[in-house]
Order: C-alpha cells, then sequence, then structure tokens
C-alpha cells in the first residue's frame, strides 16, 4: 500500500485538517484523536495530512503512517464514497452473513476489497463491531443494519444510490 | 422537579436503534403532547434492556410493563389506551418467549431468573440524566469511600469481596488495587478497558450506553483507592453511542463537581478522559491498549514488567474491565459481605452473558454465578431457534466449545470458567469445522503481527482448516494442527495468540467425528462444507514435493 499521493486537497480540506491538528496539544498521545477527526472530516487520511500531522508533532512521517495503517478505522486510501463493512465474526457467520455477502456482491458487482467503477461503493469484511444480538449486520458509513436477510440488501444499497 | 404519575422509557440502545427505537421515542413524545398529557407523563430515552431481538422495546412505570416489537403504528394505541385510560395493550407486552400471564417484568422468565445489579439502572433510568443516577442511589458510594473510608480501606473492601475481573482473565481485582496503591510514584492512572472486541460480546457498550455514571463512580472510587488523579477510558471506536453518552456523563459530573479538585470536600482531585480505539481487536489487551493510548500502534508488552508498576508513560496503572469496574460503586455502598453472599464459593457476584446466535432471545442477560449453561440457554434465552443446540461457544472465538454433555455444568471460575460472557449458540445445521475456519479468520486478521508464533502460527491454521473445508485435508494434519497449537499456546507473546488456537483445540476433542469426517473421508456431515474439489484434483495439488 502506498501514501495517497495525490495534493489535489482544496481550501477547504487544508484547513479542516489544520483545525483538526490545532484543537490538539502537539503531543504523541493526540496522533489517534488528530487522525481520528481528519477521517471525520475527510473521510480518509490522505499523505499530505499526513505529512501536515508528522510536521506539527514532530515525528517521522513514516511514524505517522506506521500508527494510522495499524488500524481499520483509518482509510488511507480513500477510495470509496460509502463504505459497507459487513461482519463476518462467529455470531453473524453462524446466522447467514455468508448469504448476505453473496447478495451484496451481487447487488455490487465487486469482491470484498474492492470499489464499484463509479465510485460509490467499497466492500470491506470486518470484525465484529458489537451488535451481535442482531446478527448478522453491517455498518454503511456510520450506520448499523441489523438480522440481514439477503432479500434486504438491493433496498439498502437503493437508499444509498439515491443518495 | 415535576412530579410525573407515569414514566415511559424508550429503549434507544444501538441494537433497538437499529430497529428504529428512536423514531419511536420521537412520536410517543409527539403523540403525549398533542394529547395533553405532557405534564403527567414523562417519555425518557434508555439504555438497553437486553431483549434487543424483540426491539424497539419500550417499559411503561409504574405498572412495568415491558412493550416489544413495537410499530410506529402502536404508538396512538399505547397512548389512548395505557397512558390516557390505564389499559394495558396486551398484544404488544412482551412475555418472554412463550405466553405468560400479564405480569410486570420483574416477575417474567426472563428476568425472573436474573438478578440485577450491575444492570440495575441500564433501561430504568435516563442515562444521560446524572440526577436520575443520585435519585436511585448513584455517587453513594463515591461519598461513602471518599467521606469515611481511608483508600487502604477502600482496597481492603474490595479485596475481601472477592471481586474478579470481569474481561476475561478472572484476575483478582482487589490484588490489582493493592498492587497499584502500593507502587512506588506520585503519579499514578486509572485506566477503564472499554475496547470490547471479542465476538459476541455486548455487555459493555450496553452499560456505558445504559449507565455510563455507573461506571465514571467506579473509576473516581479506584483513583481514590489507589491514588491516582487522573483516569482514561478507552472506548472502541465503534461504539459511538457509548462514547457519545460518557462523554455526556463526564461533562455532568464535572459540573457539579463530582470530577475535578476537592470532591465531595475530602480534598481528593481526579479528571476522567474518554480516549476512541480505531479499530484494533489486540488493544484489548492492556499492554497493547497503554501503548494505543500514548499513540503507538497497539502491539502488546513483553510482561514483566506489568502495568501496575510500569504502565502507561511508565506510570503505575491499573487497568480493570467495564463490567469489573461496574461492581464496585455496590460494592462499596453495600458492602463487601453482602457482595460475597452472592454467587458460590471462589465466585462472588453476578456475571453478564450475552447469548446470541442461534438462540431464541439473544440479549444481555445478569445471573449470579452458579448457575448452569443449560438455566441460561434455556430458562432464560429460549432455548433454540431452529435445530437442537449443538454446542456453545463460550466467551468468543478465544474461549472453549462445550458440548451437550456440559449443560448442567455451572458457571464460576471453579467450573466452567465464563471468559467475557459471549455464548455463541450453534445448532445441529452448522458445521464445527468451518466455525473453527471462521474463528482463526478472526484471528489471523487480527494479530499484530508482532511475534512469530501468532502470526505464522494463525496464518498456518486458517489455511490448513480452510483446506479442510474444501476437502483437501490430509490425516497427518489432524496431529500437526495440535503441536501447532500447543506451540502457540506456549510462545506466542499475548492472550491473542496463546488463545487463539483453544476454541479449535476443544472443537476438536468433542467433535472427532467430525473432524475425521472432513480430513479423512472428504466429507462434510452437516452438508456446510463445498468439498468439491474431489480425490484427482486434490492429487493435481499435492504433486509438489511433500
Amino acid at each position: 500500500m502506498a501514501i495517497n499521493e495525490s495534493c489535489c486537497c482544496s481550501a477547504e480540506e487544508e484547513a479542516a485538517v489544520q483545525a483538526a491538528i490545532n484543537d490538539f496539544e502537539p503531543i504523541r498521545t493526540n496522533l489517534i484523536p488528530i487522525l481520528h477527526r481528519i477521517q471525520d472530516e475527510l473521510g480518509q487520511i490522505p499523505g499530505w495530512a499526513m505529512e501536515a500531522v508528522a510536521d506539527k508533532l514532530d515525528i517521522p512521517l513514516a511514524d505517522v503512517w506506521g500508527t494510522a495503517s495499524f488500524y481499520t478505522m483509518f482509510d488511507l486510501k480513500g477510495r470509496a464514497k460509502h463504505i459497507i463493512r459487513l461482519c463476518e465474526s462467529p455470531p453473524c457467520h453462524i446466522t447467514g452473513a455468508k448469504k448476505v455477502l453473496e447478495a451484496l456482491k451481487d447487488e455490487l458487482g465487486i469482491e470484498p476489497g474492492e470499489v464499484t467503477e463509479d465510485g460509490l461503493f467499497g466492500l470491506e469484511l470486518v470484525s465484529c463491531f458489537g451488535v451481535c444480538g442482531v446478527a448478522p449486520a453491517m455498518i454503511v458509513d456510520h450506520q448499523v443494519y441489523g438480522n440481514l436477510t439477503p432479500e434486504m440488501v438491493p433496498d439498502v444499497i437503493a437508499k444509498y444510490r439515491e443518495g | 422537579m415535576p412530579f410525573y404519575r407515569a414514566h415511559v422509557l424508550v429503549c434507544c440502545g444501538n441494537t433497538c436503534a437499529v430497529r428504529g427505537g428512536r423514531a419511536l421515542l420521537q412520536l410517543l413524545a409527539k403523540e403525549v403532547e398533542q394529547k395533553g398529557l405532557a405534564h403527567e407523563i414523562r417519555v425518557v430515552e434508555t439504555g438497553c434492556l437486553g431483549i434487543s431481538e424483540h426491539g424497539p422495546a419500550m417499559v411503561v412505570y409504574p405498572e412495568g410493563v415491558v412493550y416489544a416489537g413495537v410499530k410506529a403504528s402502536d404508538v396512538p394505541d399505547i397512548v389512548e389506551e395505557h397512558l390516557l385510560k390505564g389499559r394495558i395493550v396486551e398484544r404488544l407486552v412482551y412475555r418472554g418467549q412463550q405466553a405468560a400471564p400479564l405480569e410486570p417484568a420483574a416477575k417474567l422468565t426472563y428476568f425472573g431468573k436474573q438478578q440485577k445489579i450491575i444492570l440495575q439502572n441500564c433501561g430504568v433510568i435516563d442515562p444521560r440524566s446524572i440526577e436520575e443516577y443520585i435519585a436511585v442511589g448513584g455517587y453513594e458510594g463515591l461519598g461513602k469511600a471518599l467521606t469515611q473510608m481511608t483508600p487502604m480501606q477502600v482496597v481492603e473492601e474490595v479485596k475481601n469481596s472477592g471481586l474478579r475481573g470481569r474481561g476475561g482473565a478472572a484476575f483478582p481485582a482487589g490484588l490489582k488495587w493493592e498492587g497499584v496503591a502500593d507502587a512506588p510514584g506520585l503519579n499514578k492512572v486509572v485506566i477503564c478497558n472499554a475496547d470490547e472486541g471479542e465476538p459476541g460480546n455486548f455487555k459493555d457498550r450496553l452499560i456505558l450506553e445504559g449507565d455510563p455514571h455507573l461506571v465514571l463512580e467506579a473509576m473516581v472510587i479506584a483513583g481514590y483507592a489507589v491514588g491516582a488523579n487522573k483516569g482514561y477510558v478507552y472506548i472502541r471506536g465503534e461504539y459511538r453511542q457509548s462514547v457519545d453518552n460518557f462523554e455526556h456523563a463526564i461533562a455532568e459530573a464535572r459540573k457539579i463537581g463530582l470530577l475535578g479538585t476537592n470532591i465531595f470536600d475530602s480534598g481528593f482531585d481526579f479528571d476522567v478522559f474518554v480516549y476512541k480505539g480505531a479499530g484494533a481487536y489486540v488493544c484489548g489487551e492492556e499492554t497493547a491498549l497503554i501503548e494505543s493510548l500514548e499513540g503507538q500502534r497497539g502491539e502488546p508488552r513483553l510482561k514483566p514488567p506489568f502495568p501496575t508498576a510500569h504502565g502507561l508513560w511508565g506510570l503505575p496503572t491499573l487497568v480493570n474491565n467495564v463490567e469489573t469496574l461496574a461492581n464496585v460503586p455496590h460494592i462499596i455502598s453495600q458492602g463487601a459481605y453482602w457482595f460475597s453472599g452472592i454467587g458460590t464459593e471462589r465466585s462472588k457476584g453476578t456475571k453478564i452473558f450475552s447469548p446470541c446466535g442461534d438462540v431464541l432471545t439473544p440479549g444481555v442477560i445478569e445471573v449470579p454465578f452458579g448457575i448452569s449453561v443449560r438455566e441460561v440457554l434455556y430458562d432464560i434465552a429460549g432455548g433454540p431457534k431452529g435445530a437442537d443446540i449443538k454446542a456453545v461457544l463460550i466467551g468468543g472465538p478465544s474461549g472453549v466449545v462445550i458440548g451437550q454433555e456440559s449443560f448442567d455444568r455451572k458457571f464460576a471460575f471453579e467450573d466452567l470458567s465464563p471468559g467475557a460472557g459471549a455464548m455463541i449458540v450453534i445448532d445441529e445445521t452448522k458445521c464445527m469445522v468451518d466455525i473453527a475456519a471462521n474463528c482463526l479468520k478472526f484471528f489471523a486478521d487480527e494479530s499484530c503481527g508482532q511475534c512469530v508464533p501468532c502470526r505464522e502460527g494463525c496464518k498456518r491454521m486458517l489455511d490448513v482448516l480452510e483446506g479442510w473445508t474444501r476437502g483437501l485435508g490430509d490425516s497427518g494434519e489432524l496431529e500437526m494442527i495440535k503441536r501447532l497449537g500447543r506451540g502457540m499456546q506456549l510462545a506466542s507473546r499475548c492472550g491473542l495468540g496463546q488463545f487463539a488456537p483453544v476454541a479449535l483445540l476443544s472443537s476438536m476433542e468433542l467433535f472427532e467425528e467430525e473432524f475425521r469426517a472432513h480430513v479423512v473421508d472428504h466429507v462434510c456431515p452437516a452438508g456446510v462444507c463445498d468439498m468439491h474439489e474431489t480425490a484427482v484434483e486434490i492429487e493435481e495439488q499435492l504433486t509438489w514435493p511433500k
């Protein structure tokens, strides 16, 4: 995985990143909170933002990248508008996550780890996020969907297609 | 405070919210307002009642009637019939899995076999109101500790209660507290481990969403006992509602001086900060959590030194699980003697379980130690959803697999250890090899990659197991996997690698026939695995030197 080099950031994005950085005391322990803020603001953590963070905290860029890439909630590639995260841990696996996955693959025409051609959806398989009472479950962006059946998939996807 | 003749508590916990709890809350509030009842009936948002599968749920007090599966169209009925005319809407009443006579919540079987101590406020009070928490006796424990007890007495009380860690390792909490209290150093830290990531567990989320002040109060008591002035709650990033409710609780407590300087005029200062995890299961391991809190990759440290002596920034650090801490205010306010009267001889208090998978009523329940697996599965969780129950994965993928013959065993540290409390129920239609492979997939994904036994071991095990589920097994591999598993248990740096093979090894022992069928005969008895890669293809794939 390479750092997203594109620096076609808008002035707004740059301001958002600067604001995120300046909101915290520039110490190492605040690295993850800063990254969280950038992820929330931009929906991803681009390379130029990591450089800005490294500068401010006075640590190597490699260190920022090494930490950011360790955690699954940080998206360093920023590929899709909506990320669909389907849980594949045992409680969801037992209650039929595989069938839901098939339905998602059919509906989107992609495999897990890929992005649709229009850049609208990314599909990921993730570990448990603690809503096992309504397994199988998935998260689209921050919205949780539970008690999923393959039949429900097209409706959910349609909601996001319409925007 | 105005006086209300009835309270309606609508569950807006994560799972009920998924099923439309929040919309229902707004609708209900509007309807109550329209009927001119706003001054006599209070509609409250609350945490989960533990019957998430049947959500959205609500309770109407003073009767204590539980309504479940409520739809928007039911709201006018509830307001008109129940709140206005006092007639209970029978068709919506939650009766557990079978029709029972209409009774208040406390008497239903589902709730009846439970003993709610930690969860007593969940679904009863508004988690975003410190006044309600105080009204039900909240912060009494803290007041007692700070004004009537020395720090040493608090540690003694926790020791005498027999409380043990609820995160899975079951270390005696009092000893840990004593370790930190006795460690040299002026600055010490209390950390609440709310990085609940073990699949099948969602109890900590429920506590944080439904009763955040309970955990906050416990942290202040812990800080006083061990001599710390700072506390951190490390909440996993996916638990947005927990983060939100806890931050709200902190702000409320700061406002009225229950956090900050000179709490209860005792001269004791303490403050708490929320730290959001970013998606790494391994951070539930205490030293990995500490690394993460320091802004690093969440890679576990070598132990010793233990965090009690050398933790966050090298300071003596107390790390306790959410549920462990949630016991503390009750222990302090009601005494160690009271607490040690609950449970069994060597396992004191209650334990929260989260049955899920192939079970009729998944959810979160609280029972005293000493209860049998069968009671939890059949009397409380309603038994199987469809086919008979074949096995239960206790504690999650890092726990053990038990079969029917163990269902009369009792949950207690001296009998069947409950782990963190997950009970993943597996019925007859499922394949144990497939599930074991699924568990290993989880560990292979979540291994931090720092030490070889775990990084390579999980991956190799997964490769072999996936082969078994595709009909590519070789009889020699049965023994090889057991050897590999023992190696991982002995040599991995942290619990992740040490416990990764446990479910597989216990499953292989219990369901030997099923594993042999896959590996030797290339047949899946449950018909789950796709064994299409026939013997000829296997031969082709095995042309490389063995």
